[in-house]
């Protein structure tokens, strides 16, 4: 995988995004309960699901994390009605942009945590990081920068083609991507 | 990365310290390396670690650095934010700077008390620093929202912790609505004969309480009603209660029950709730004599005029004061409070999960609260204990802990099934003279003069055998089971199997959440623990708040818990809401969300997304407009605007992403004539 050290053993990195009445206060509890879990998981605190903009979760696997774990309260409980549906509705549309980058189901997920369900704050939490370790890392930032590559490469191309062709100042386009 | 954007504080000078919270982090964490760390990441001026943050000379040491310094960005890491945000927000405030630009790093129950390797603890706390340090660079100073508090209240459930809620804030001149469920107020505790462990009568303490309730100028009491609807928050809340049919005039009955009397039919037929079944009521009726408020009610279910419209009504004919109105319809009103007190109590474990006991199968087998009912003077029975034949045990056996600290059924003790049954057991001799027997798992009797109340009942030559009881049946093995019901238990104290034969068995219920408590819950915007009890903010240090401000919880509702208990939470709950009434106005916190113009394409995605209808649309500018008033700040408008016109205050997108990228690496800021500029850290 680019970017590994190769001394250092991979571990899973994931960002959480968790609201603040529900699956926040259960980590708390978690925390409370003296419940050990996979210190993996690095959690961002949110008002509500509501909240959770789809490039946060594009941003986190951009920036180099193998996996993006979100956390609301139950239907129905949410405190501000509804905002974890509309989170719920974003995230089914989110999957299959993902699915089609080739980013695994697996590694976006979408939780329901109320407040006194500190246990499930650590299955999940240990569950996500042994199936992402399975998966192995993502690498997206990796591939990015060799899409990027390419995607240069390929302007590059048509830049000199198109120079031969009417020549205007290609150069700039290449500095520009 | 994005440009910094620093509203006049040219170049960010950063505090950051990390909490030791004596052991509870440091142990885990090491705390040096953090702090060592995050003092080589540009931007960050001073860099500190301390015993406890939270302390006053912890928080002196943040206001020293910010005159000394001239720190503009406030990083703690210690415990959740749930906990002490708020303090070190007053602490950074009191030295002259913007609350807001504080942030806190959750440490202890997100990274110590969950990890169980210290390497690993230490690397997962410095990711999360590093996220804040680059979250606070784009932070703003925000102004505190502030909202009038009214001082109007509603109590929502009439036992003895609403009750002396109700009596406490009105007695302090404050307007109260006690909303009911039943006909009558008083709860569980109107139901029972004595109390443990002084025995003082329940009715003669609580009967004055329940008059004074109603006779309170500052009480509005509606019984028999529900809340339909509760929307709001915090000092401006808005309901709206359903007063159900009694089909009576509330005014206008004294409760002289002459139309009890003259209802045509002569004797009374159908079971009577109060009593538990164990007595019968006509269609029209009291609950019990002491009821409060002192009127009857229709049950249109039996009636039979609402059933074939062919009754020759002499009930309305015997009423002097045309109180009766068969026509009622139920009425609704609606009120504004500024406060809610939730205090709807617990029920009793169904006995009938328990089927190895026999309750429902052998009419000698009744549940506690029965028994309650039939030593009360005014119960079915008259305050005899008497078999389903009619005639005094001469032995009986309490069976502990039905329904409690059972993996099958509810896994919690409730508290005060080995009082009441110690009560129960005294009652039951006193009024019998039979043995009693009393099967416990183990006595639980902590409480002030509690324990001296189980001795006394051991002197009194109660029998106590130590085992969960295996099964009550009537098979007889030999000719002293004949005709009786047989506990067969293990005594664990002995070692061996014992059958006690006995004339009746009295179980002792366990408490549980009300059926309807997470409808209630849901309504309120509070939370359950996992049984379904309402959840306290905090279990020490709020246990009568909730985490929706201006809910409070008293009483049995929270958890099972006796009397004195109750009322010394109701008597906190009142005391909650006081201190908001006395303030007067309560600060919110300012995370709400606009719409910068500039960028608002008027595409209207946002405005259904909105639960509170706070966004609107200005045909003249073709833009989206947020009313700041109605927003409460939960970000779905947020997330959803295509062009990112909305930005809200404390969870704006560049915070949000700043804290992304800082739990990955270190990407710093774009701030021209700053070094603080991305160098790519890859900590250990
Ligand atoms: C058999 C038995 C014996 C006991 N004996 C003793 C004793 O001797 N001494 C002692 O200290 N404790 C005793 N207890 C415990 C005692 O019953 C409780 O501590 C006490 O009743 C709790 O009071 P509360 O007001 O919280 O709840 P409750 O008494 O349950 O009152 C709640 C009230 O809220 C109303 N309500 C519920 N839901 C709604 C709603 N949605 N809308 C409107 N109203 C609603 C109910 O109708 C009820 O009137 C005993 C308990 C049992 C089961
Ligand atoms: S507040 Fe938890 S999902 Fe909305």
């Amino acid at each position: 995988m680019p970017e590994e050290n190769i001394n250092k053993k991979w571990e899973p990195k994931i960002i959480a995004f968790f609201c603040n009445w529900c699956t926040y206060t259960a980590a708390d509890l978690a925390g409370v309960s003296r419940l050990k879990y996979a210190p993996n998981v690095k959690v961002i605190r949110l008002m509500c699901s509501g909240r959770v903009d789809p490039q946060f979760i594009l941003q986190s696997l951009a920036s180099g994390a193998d996996g993006v774990l979100i956390g609301g309260c139950h239907p129905g409980d949410c405190h501000y009605s509804e905002g974890n549906y509309k989170m719920l509705r974003r995230f089914r549309l989110l999957q299959r942009v993902l699915r089609s980058m080739g980013v695994e189901d697996e590694r976006v997920r979408l939780e329901w945590i109320s407040a006194s369900e500190g246990e499930k704050v650590k299955t999940v939490i240990n569950e996500m990081v042994d199936t992402i370790r399975k998966l192995g890392p993502l690498g997206l930032p990796g591939k990015i920068s060799v899409y990027d590559k390419d995607l240069a490469e390929l302007k590059n191309e048509i830049d000199t083609e198109i120079e031969v062709d009417i020549k205007p100042s290609g150069k700039e386009m290449v500095e520009h991507a | 990365m994005s440009t910094f954007n620093g509203n006049g504080q040219s170049i960010p000078k950063i505090g950051f310290y990390i909490c030791h919270c004596g052991h509870n982090i440091a142990s885990m964490v090491d705390v040096d390396k953090v702090q060592k760390y995050t003092a080589s990441l540009p931007g960050v001026t001073v860099s500190r670690d301390y015993k406890y943050m939270c302390s006053d000379p912890g928080q002196e040491l943040i206001q020293k650095d910010i005159k000394e310094f001239g720190l503009n960005r406030i990083v703690v890491a210690s415990c959740s934010p749930l906990l002490h945000e708020h303090t070190f927000r007053v602490a950074t405030e009191k030295a002259g700077l913007n609350p807001y630009f504080f942030h806190m790093v959750n440490i202890r129950e997100n990274v110590s008390w969950v990890t169980g390797d210290k390497e690993a603890a230490t690397d997962k706390a410095i990711d999360l620093v590093r996220a804040a340090i680059q979250r606070v660079f784009f932070h703003k100073p925000l102004v505190k929202k502030e909202v009038p508090i009214n001082p109007d209240v509603l109590i929502l459930g009439g036992g003895i912790a609403g009750i002396h809620a109700a009596l406490t804030i009105a007695n302090a001149g404050k307007k109260v609505y006690l909303v009911e469920r039943e006909p009558t107020i008083g709860g569980h505790m109107a139901m029972f004969d004595k109390t443990f462990p002084t025995l003082d009568c329940a009715a003669c303490i609580l009967t004055p309480k329940m008059s004074a309730v109603k006779n309170h100028p500052n009480i509005t009491l509606w019984s028999y009603s529900e809340v339909e609807k509760i929307e709001g928050f915090v000092g401006n809340y808005r309901a709206t209660i359903k007063r159900k049919p009694r089909y009576v005039i509330e005014e206008l009955c004294v409760g002289c029950m002459d139309c009890i009397d003259a209802c045509i039919y002569k004797e009374a037929k159908y079971p009577d709730e109060f009593n538990l079944g164990m007595s019968k009521r006509k269609p029209i009726y009291i609950p019990f004599p002491q009821a409060t408020p002192q009127v009857v009610l229709f049950d249109p279910d039996t009636c039979i005029d609402f059933k074939s419209h062919r009754c020759k009504k002499t009930c309305i004919e015997a009423c002097d004061r045309d109180a009766i109105d068969l026509k009622q319809t139920a009425k609704y009103e609606e009120i504004n409070i500024g406060s809610v007190i939730l205090a709807t109590g617990f029920k009793t474990y169904d006995a009938k999960f328990a089927p190895q006991y026999g309750y429902g199968r052998f009419p000698n087998v009744f549940t506690s609260l029965e028994l309650e009912r039939m030593v009360n003077a005014s119960g079915p029975t008259s305050g005899e204990v008497l078999t389903k034949e009619g005639k005094k045990p001469k032995s009986v056996g309490i069976v502990h802990c039905v329904g409690s600290r059972d993996e099958k059924s509810n896994k919690w003790c409730s508290k005060v099934c080995c009082m009441y049954s110690l009560k129960l057991a005294h009652l039951i001799k006193e009024h019998t003279g039979a043995e009693v027997y009393n099967f416990y798992i183990d006595m639980r009797t902590p409480g002030k003069g509690y324990e001296e109340f189980y001795d006394k009942l051991m002197n009194e030559g109660v029998h106590f055998i130590r085992g969960r009881v295996a099964e009550v049946t009537d098979w007889a093995l030999a000719a002293e089971e004949e005709n009786k019901l047989t506990i067969r238990v293990e005594d664990t104290l002995v070692g061996v199997v014992r059958r006690i034969p006995v004339d009746m068995v009295v179980l002792s219920v366990g408490l549980e959440p009300r059926e309807d408590a997470s409808d209630v819950r849901r309504m309120f915007n509070i939370s359950c623990s996992n049984e379904g009890f309402f959840l306290e903010r905090h279990p020490k240090l709020a246990p009568v708040s909730t985490f929706t401000d201006g809910i409070f919880i008293a009483g049995a509702c929270q958890g099972p818990k006796d009397i004195p208990d109750s009322v010394a939470q109701a008597g906190a709950a009142a005391a909650e809401v006081l201190s908001l009434i006395c303030a007067g106005t309560i600060e919110l916190e300012p995370n709400t969300a606009s719409i910068t113009e500039e960028f608002c394409s008027g595409c209207k995605s946002c405005i259904p997304l909105c639960p509170y209808s706070a966004i609107s649309f200005k045909e003249d500018t073709k833009k989206a407009y947020i009313n700041e008033a109605l927003c409460k700040g939960c970000g779905t408008c947020v997330a959803a605007c295509p062009s990112g016109s909305i930005i809200q205050n404390l969870f704006e997108d560049e915070q949000i992403f700043g804290e992304i990228e800082g739990l990955l690496r270190f990407a710093g800021i774009d701030l021209a004539g700053s070094e603080t500029k991305g160098k790519e850290l890859e900590h250990a």
